[in-house]
């Protein structure tokens, strides 16, 4: 079909690296659980493949991994369980030490680090929230979030007058003196959120921070997630298990299976251009008109007289389908500054509508 | 027809046949070894000449260690002097705040006498802590027993235990915590402390007696040394184990707020495993208890004293005032401590200003003893209770025994006879009989069939280890009291179990007296015991049945309350009645738990039995106990020592048939 043409391969390549300059990389990460995994990925000059991992009766669990982040991006870390995708966030910071590779943050290798320089920049730089919130229970809501600056020594009025800022900011004003057992699971994760941000981080690590929750709660924390990103413009590594969530919240996602990064791309480029039969099966069932977006499906001009009103390159197919389809002609596509650059069917808009591929 | 035969056999045969021959075969050779027993007499009973003398090797190793090892800077005697005169100093302000009241010397003659704290104001100290710790339910409880100290006259021996306890559990559990916490550090570590902690909890507290009269000499600092090794094992395990179950996210979350490591551990690690901590430091409180009696032999002191000096002169109505007194000041520590251990995690209140509203507890318990003290400087009463106030049922439970012997002495004799004669001698001639040769293999096949070489390897040697010593013959009758003892508890027990997993009624009734039966100390099983028994094999196992049935009852039933629900309604949609239910369902899948509780039965059956020596059986208990009254360290340990190598391999035997069969039954 004619959209697939209007996503080229540069357009994808051009999807690997970040537009804004990449805050945290990796390059070539590698974790092998298992006896000596640095003396085994040597013999084998860092390239291990499937079988000979498994002959050494090691565990692959991230391999190769390489992908950068850019200033203020949402980049979603997405793979079923034992992907490896939580091991690999956890190499970013180094709770877990990675085999081998590069973790560049702020143009440093991390890996490079001393354990004190390491734990300075967690206490200053990194934030990160957990699946099952890890509070501790033998603290009050203040407490809990005040507890990273404790560590720091922040003087206790200072760092109480900063948590309750933190905590006023994810609503959950009036409820400092608590304590973790008597708030919701979705109460307790904006505690964790809360705690995450106190110490102000430049890297937001989010390890499946909603899983755990119901999926009415869960839907209520991702607006909650995107209204504080919109504030405070983190640069945030997030993983999931859950693809609709992953398309939700994404600036870019990358796709994990069996300890590989299969597929990097914005939300658009998976649904259009899945790298593997794998990566198509995660996006059969994505409601392509929240995906798409005019820009990606809209066809070259041709008669500029016909086009009846415009819409915007950038918003989804789901946004502006009413007025196409109510439209008696094509509708015109313009970019930002109000030049045309498209036009946009009925007939295109409905066959992403009912959900006859685009793609393929 | 004829195939379904045929694959019916070749299921059993499969099954059974080796273990079959391997059995057979090593019961014809025991019985062939006892026949031929004057062609190889080596085979049958271990020689004399054969003995290592293990016991004067340690002996010798204990008086070097005294009398000459030199540490450089000191010598090794000197480190335990001045550890005892470290630990008689808080020992000593306890006793004085708590029974003698403190003596300053102003000058020559002088002397500023402070009073000890008063009685009604330590009544009112527990009734205030009962509150604090749970409701005034626990409140009237905890208030009673230390009111019954009181008022039964037992008030200054039961303020001298108490003060050792006050000052042990404290070191103990620090001690422990301390241990614990480097063993969960360090995996070199803690290979090394698990074998330690399993032998140090499965030797008899006896054999840790002699070494430390040995070293420290007699008195109430050597006991407190005692009783806090004793005590502090299960800290230890307790501590590494509540570490080991705090969330990994807790940890990373802690590690990621950027904590030192110190910081991880006591402001994340630390607070996040207080449920099981505090396990660990009731379970310290009750073993600390448990020593009162025994460590009087070394010079304790106080309740445990009393018990053993009434017993000894046969005057049981003081034995079981005193004993019931630790009865009461354990029950009253235990539920304090286990309902300060269950307290809820904290909620959120209002933050009164004044400092009295924030800590009413601590200002009103501050206030009453202040208060109580104070007065007790010009009224006699409140320093100790007026004698005419207080009672004593002494004489009464002396009644008591005198009516029972008078009455049913016949009846009580015949019972007994009967028993000795039908069935303990003869149980006791034939294990005495035994091939030693034959019952070190039969041990190790065993083994092999549970688990494999290794475990024949373990058992065959800690037989052989008994044997070498010299000790064959007292571990004989040591197996035959205990396993006798076993049996009887497994007879009672099991059937009350199943009794109380069938019928919530019941089960909340057993509950709560084992509960209470757990919470006793060993020793005061003996004291109804000798005076309806007097002494001897008969005495010593009815009171290792009454100590050890409880693992046999509470296994049992948490093993028949733990087979799945659905199971259950499996079987009776397929129509099983209740009896085909129990017997076919519920209890097979029961029994790797049932065996387990018999295996705690085996532990304690073995601890109470080296507490029997005293009412004279003849065996490594008494082994034991002798080294005791001989401070023959050497004697004592290698006894003790043995008694624990039995209890490791009745273990291990067991462990293994049940991690087994908890495999083959998918519970595992």
């Amino acid at each position: 079909m004619a959209t697939t043409e209007s996503i080229s391969s540069a357009d994808l390549s051009e999807q690997l690296t970040p537009e804004n300059g990449s805050k945290i990389s990796c390059r070539g990460v590698w974790k092998l659980f298992g006896d000596d995994a640095e003396g085994f990925l040597a013999d084998y000059s860092g390239a291990p493949s499937t079988e000979a991992i498994q002959r050494a009766g090691l565990i692959g669990a991230v391999r190769d991994a390489s992908f950068d982040v850019g200033d203020g991006e949402i980049f979603v870390i997405m793979g079923l369980s034992g992907s490896g995708k939580s091991t690999l966030v956890r190499c970013m910071s180094r709770l877990i030490e990675p085999t081998a590779g590069e973790v560049i943050f702020d143009n440093r290798n991390l890996l490079e680090a001393s354990e004190r320089e390491l734990t300075e920049i967690r206490r200053h730089k990194m934030g990160m929230v957990f699946q099952h919130f890890a509070l501790l229970p033998h603290l009050s809501v203040l407490g809990n979030v005040a507890f990273p600056l404790q560590v720091q020594g922040v003087e206790r009025s200072k760092r109480e007058a900063r948590a309750l800022e933190v905590i006023e900011l994810v609503g959950l004003k009036g409820r400092e003196r608590y304590y973790p057992r008597e708030l919701s699971g979705g109460q307790q994760q904006r505690v964790g959120i809360a705690r995450s941000l106190a110490v102000e981080p430049d890297i937001w690590l989010l390890d499946e921070p909603f899983s755990a929750l119901d999926p009415l709660i869960r839907r209520e924390m991702q607006d909650e997630f995107l209204r504080l990103q919109n504030m405070l413009h983190k640069t945030i590594v997030f993983i999931t298990h859950d693809f609709d969530e992953a398309i939700r919240l994404a600036d870019r996602i990358a796709i994990m299976k069996d300890g590989e990064i299969i597929q990097i791309g914005a939300p658009e480029a998976l649904v259009l251009n899945p790298a593997s039969d794998y990566v198509a099966e995660f996006t059969r069932d994505i409601p392509r008109a929240k995906v798409l977006t005019t820009g990606a499906i809209m066809e070259p001009l041709q008669n500029r007289e016909s086009l009846r009103g415009r819409v915007s390159m950038h918003s989804k197919i789901a946004e502006v389908s009413e007025q196409v389809v109510a439209a008696d002609g094509d509708v015109a596509v313009v970019d930002d500054d109000g030049n045309m650059v498209g036009r946009l069917s009925r007939d295109t808009v409905l066959a992403v509508l009912v959900g006859k591929s685009a793609s393929s | 027809m004829s195939t379904v035969l045929a694959s019916k056999e070749a299921l059993a045969g499969k099954r059974s046949h080796p273990w079959l021959v391997a059995w057979t075969a090593g019961l014809v050779t025991t019985v062939l070894l006892y026949a031929f027993r004057d062609y190889w007499p080596w085979a049958w009973q271990y020689p004399r000449e054969w003995n290592v003398p293990l016991r004067f090797w340690v002996s010798d190793f204990m008086s070097w260690l005294v009398n000459e090892f030199d540490l450089g800077l000191f010598t090794f005697k000197e480190l335990t002097r001045s550890l005892s005169w470290l630990l008689h100093w808080p020992l000593a302000a306890a006793q004085s705040l708590l029974s003698a009241g403190f003596g300053i010397e102003l000058s020559e003659d002088e002397m500023l006498r402070l009073p000890r704290l008063s009685w009604l104001g330590i009544v009112a100290l527990a009734v205030i802590l009962g509150h604090l710790a749970r409701n005034w339910g626990l409140a009237a409880l905890t208030g009673s027993c230390f009111l019954y100290l009181a008022l039964f006259g037992q008030w200054d021996s039961a303020m001298v235990t108490l003060s050792s306890i006050i000052i042990a559990v404290p070191i103990g559990v620090t001690a422990g915590l301390l241990v614990g916490i480097w063993g969960f550090r360090s995996a070199r570590v803690e290979a090394i402390i698990t074998p330690v902690l399993d032998l140090m909890q499965t030797v008899p507290v006896f054999a840790y007696l002699v070494p430390v009269l040995f070293l420290f000499g007699f008195g109430p600092v050597a006991a407190m040394i005692a009783t806090i090794i004793y005590a502090t094992p299960p800290m230890v395990r307790c501590t590494m184990l509540s570490l080991k179950l705090v969330p990994t996210e807790t940890v990373e979350f802690g590690r990621m707020a950027g904590c030192t490591r110190r910081q991880l551990l006591w402001r994340v690690q630390i607070p996040s495993a207080r449920p099981t901590l505090m396990v660990g430091v009731n379970q310290v409180i009750m073993l600390s208890l448990n020593m009162v009696i025994i460590a009087s032999m070394i010079g304790a002191g106080g309740l445990g004293f009393d018990v053993l000096s009434s017993l000894k002169r046969l005057q049981f109505g003081q034995g079981v005032e005193a004993g019931l007194a630790i009865t009461l000041l354990a029950i009253a520590l235990d539920r304090l401590s286990q309902a300060f251990a269950n307290q809820p995690p904290p909620e959120h209140r209002e933050q009164p200003t004044s400092w009295l509203k924030r800590h009413p507890h601590l200002g009103i318990a501050l206030a009453v003893i202040l208060v109580t003290t104070g007065l007790g400087v010009f009224v006699d009463a409140l320093r100790s209770l007026p004698e005419n106030l207080t009672l004593t049922t002494g004489p009464f439970w002396n009644d008591v025994v005198s009516w029972v012997n008078v009455n049913f002495f016949d009846e009580l004799d015949a019972v007994k006879s009967w028993l000795l004669l039908n069935f303990l001698i003869p149980v006791k001639r034939f294990l005495l009989q035994l091939p030693w040769v034959a019952v070190t293999g039969l041990v190790a096949l065993a083994g092999y069939q549970l688990g494999g070489w290794r475990l024949a390897l373990v058992s065959a040697s800690l037989a052989l280890f008994i044997a070498v010593t010299g000790n064959w013959e007292k571990s004989m009758i040591s197996i035959y009291l205990c396993g006798i003892s076993v049996l009887f508890a497994a007879a009672i027990g099991i059937p009350i179990g199943i009794w109380a997993a069938l019928n919530n009624r019941v089960h909340r009734v057993v509950q709560n007296i084992i509960d209470t039966l757990q919470t006793l100390p060993s020793f005061v099983y003996l004291i109804p015991v000798v005076m309806l028994f007097r002494v001897g094999d008969f005495s010593a196992m009815i009171a290792i049945v009454a100590y050890a049935v409880v693992p046999a009852i509470r296994y049992t039933d948490h093993g028949i309350r733990q087979v799945p629900p659905d199971l259950i309604e499996a079987s009776r949609a397929m129509g099983c009645s209740r009896l085909q239910l129990l017997r076919r369902v519920q209890l097979p899948m029961a029994m790797p738990e049932i065996m387990l509780g018999i295996n705690q039965t085996i532990m304690m059956a073995l601890a109470m039995l080296v507490i029997t020596a005293l009412v004279g059986t003849r065996d490594l208990g008494q082994e034991v106990y002798i080294a005791l009254t001989k401070a023959d360290t050497g004697r004592g340990v290698v006894a003790g020592v043995c008694v624990a190598f039995i209890a490791i391999i009745a273990d291990r035997l067991i462990g293994a048939w049940a991690r087994k069969k908890k495999r083959e039954l998918g519970l595992a």
